[in-house]
């Protein structure tokens, strides 16, 4: 820490290190650390009525966490329902994250690889574009498009693939779509550094020794590519994982994301120390995915911010 | 094994841009062949038609008497060794020289047998688990070369590949790719801007400029019978006189460069246009073909003055100006002393060693 701090002196002065210093210091404290023990804190406490906090029954507790686990009942069981919930959202989290990675990596090279200049900036400013809209009007315009009546049912029909409207948001098409698009940046890019920083003529040079071009994928652009892949990958689950608005709009009536049972809590249930025992616990159960799979695919976390 | 290699009537426009132009030569199998030419003058694009990754316009490639119209770079017999080498970062030494048979489907254990035998043969025994990173850029550039052969192509392509080397090492490297060529046998086509690299290591020559390939030959009749103006200009040290025809029989010609009696010289017999009496052409002398002569009545001779000397331990460069015109003189050192400045010099040169052509265009310096 001293040692960062004089370099930044060294670098750029007295001013400017100081400036950078508070910044990033307030940044972390104010921004993530303090908002996350908050959390931490409430997600200890019991739901009291606001007399009643700093009374002698304001304790720590894991009752809350408990909830989670055994429901309010006192049997002992499973409280499969919210459990199911969180694995839902997780699986359908992994499957989004997966789609993207599909969809974004034939991008990405293509982007990286066979476009140059003024045709690549301006296929980059294309990509960005969708996204000056608000991600609510977005998730809206999904709802509308998926409509019994949307553009794509009307279509379908008109070309007889189905014969009367399909329910796309009962399906979870409409969710899953959404969720999709909504982070497909956050792939696109990572992937987009990663690959354009590979030497041309390391493809060049693997197809003239023989690789096929699925070869040249698998053995020479994906293995380099692998850091840009895990911190697409990251993000792109974190933030499905932590959607909110998606769900609420695009989701299907029977069906709900973990979220919304975390907002559900805070808001309508008005038990903001459940909210938050939930909320730690999606939050720890993704980092450990997170970790997990990056220890499986061999990435260390000091590669992810190249 | 080897294989002849053909380019008929080969075209590559970009566009508007004519990359090159009718490019025709045969290459035996066997034989070490280079492109040389300044940057920009179409040799690598020719190697990418050769090797696949670009297909001509017009013409035709043809690889042992096969059409190579339609086949892809993995599906040709060739093998080429980048200019930045493509070495892959991400693997080991090993890997790397055995990733031409990793692709063919070649299982573990007799890939690693391939790649020891390689690095062997490349005098580097042992050195295969280590990253490609820890080599220096000779060792780099010679597994570069293993991993080429690892699937022993029938021609070996290599794109200036010495260039990101140092003086010394560059002349070692020289020496040791003649004779790995020799020891596989191989067909090696070469690119180089260097004309030392392509002199010393080559069976044949083409000189290429501007997309159009201006002479083929060995290196000696390149150097000592150039045929077109870029080619003695770009090849090794010349002085150009501007001169005009006076006569030509066939056998000899008479110029006058301005410089007092007019000089005789060969009628450059290795091709090109006829010079007839009353043409302009330009005199190539080479500074090493003039000698300091005190005989007054010697053919070929020309008074000039003596400007600057270079002096580089073997061989001195003199310049010297005859008339405003600035002329370029070395000498083997012998020991003598240097010439004082301003002193008056005679100079003069035998008939076969001034050679006439037609005025073209010179390579800049």
């Amino acid at each position: 820490m001293r040692d960062l701090f004089y370099d930044l002196v060294r670098r750029n002065g007295m001013a400017v290190a100081i400036y950078l210093m508070l910044a990033v210091s307030l940044w972390v404290f104010v921004l993530i650390i303090l908002p996350q023990l908050t959390m931490l804190d409430y997600s200890f406490r019991l739901n009291l009525p606001p007399g009643k906090i700093g009374g002698p029954e304001d304790i720590y507790t894991i009752d809350q966490y408990r909830y989670f686990f055994q429901g309010s009942g006192s049997s002992g069981g499973l409280n499969t329902l919210d459990i199911s919930i969180l694995f839902k959202t997780l699986l359908s989290a992994v499957f989004v994250t997966v789609f993207d990675l599909i969809i974004c990596y034939p991008v990405a090279f293509i982007l990286a690889k066979s476009s140059t200049g003024a045709k690549a900036r301006l296929l980059v400013l294309a990509l960005i574009v969708p996204y000056w809209i608000n991600e609510i009007l977005r998730a809206f315009a999904f709802r509308i498009l998926f409509g019994s009546t949307g553009v794509i049912n009307e279509v379908g029909m008109g070309l007889g693939l189905f014969e009367s409207p399909v329910d796309f948001i009962r399906e979870d098409v409409a969710l899953y779509a959404g969720l999709a698009y909504a982070y497909i940046l956050l792939m696109i890019f990572p992937l987009y550094n990663a690959i354009e920083s590979l030497d041309r003529n390391q493809i060049e040079a693997a197809q003239d020794m023989g690789a096929s071009w699925w070869q040249v994928h698998s053995k020479v652009v994906i293995p380099y590519a692998k850091p840009g892949i895990a911190s697409g990958m990251t993000m792109v689950f974190m933030l499905t994982s932590g959607a909110l608005a998606a769900p609420q709009i695009l989701g299907g009536p029977s069906n709900l994301w973990f979220t919304q049972l975390v907002y559900q809590w805070f808001n309508s249930g008005g038990n903001w120390p459940r909210g938050s025992a939930y909320a730690m616990i999606l939050l720890v159960v993704c980092i450990a995915l997170v970790l997990l799979t990056m220890r499986i695919f061999k990435v260390s976390i000091g590669e992810i911010k190249r | 094994m080897t294989k002849e290699i053909s380019l008929e009537h080969v075209w590559v426009e970009f566009g508007e841009f004519t990359a090159v132009q009718k490019a025709n030569l045969n290459i035996a199998g066997g034989e070490f062949f280079s492109f040389l030419g300044p940057s920009g003058c179409g040799k690598t694009t020719l190697l990418r038609c050769i090797s696949g990754f670009q297909e001509p316009t017009r013409g035709v490639v043809k690889i042992g008497g096969k059409d190579m119209k339609g086949v892809g770079p993995n599906k040709r017999p060739t093998a080429l060794i980048f200019q930045n080498l493509a070495l892959f970062p991400l693997r080991t030494v090993a890997d790397n020289i055995s990733f031409p048979l990793e692709v063919r489907g070649v299982d573990k254990k007799t890939r690693r047998k391939r790649a020891d035998e390689l690095l062997e043969l490349i005098a580097l025994p042992g050195q295969g688990d280590k990253k490609v990173s820890e080599l220096s850029g000779g060792q780099k550039q010679r597994v570069a070369i293993a991993r080429a052969l690892a699937v022993e192509p029938d021609i070996l392509l290599l794109d200036e590949p010495l260039s990101a080397l140092d003086l010394k090492l560059r002349q070692h490297m020289r020496t040791e790719l003649r004779s790995i060529q020799k020891q596989v046998g191989l067909t090696f086509i070469y690119i180089t801007h260097d004309q030392g690299e392509a002199l010393t290591m080559s069976d044949r020559i083409a000189v290429m400029n501007k997309g159009k390939i201006e002479q083929i030959g060995d290196g000696k009749s390149i150097y000592d019978h150039p045929t077109t103006s870029f080619v003695a200009s770009f090849v090794g040290e010349n002085n150009v006189l501007d001169a005009t025809v006076l006569t030509n029989d066939g056998k000899m010609m008479e110029i006058d460069a301005g410089l007092g009696t007019p000089f005789k010289v060969e009628s450059h017999p290795a091709g090109g246009p006829a010079l007839i009496p009353g043409d302009a052409c330009q005199l190539f002398i080479r500074p090493e073909a003039l000698k300091i002569t005190k005989d007054e009545n010697s053919i070929n001779q020309f008074d000039s003055q003596f400007v600057s000397e270079e002096f580089e331990g073997n061989m001195r460069h003199i310049v010297l100006d005859a008339q405003g015109k600035k002329i370029k003189l070395s000498l083997i050192n012998d020991g003598a002393n240097a010439i004082g400045p301003n002193a008056p010099v005679k100079l003069g040169f035998a008939p076969e060693l001034g050679i006439a052509l037609k005025p073209g265009e010179l390579a800049s310096a």
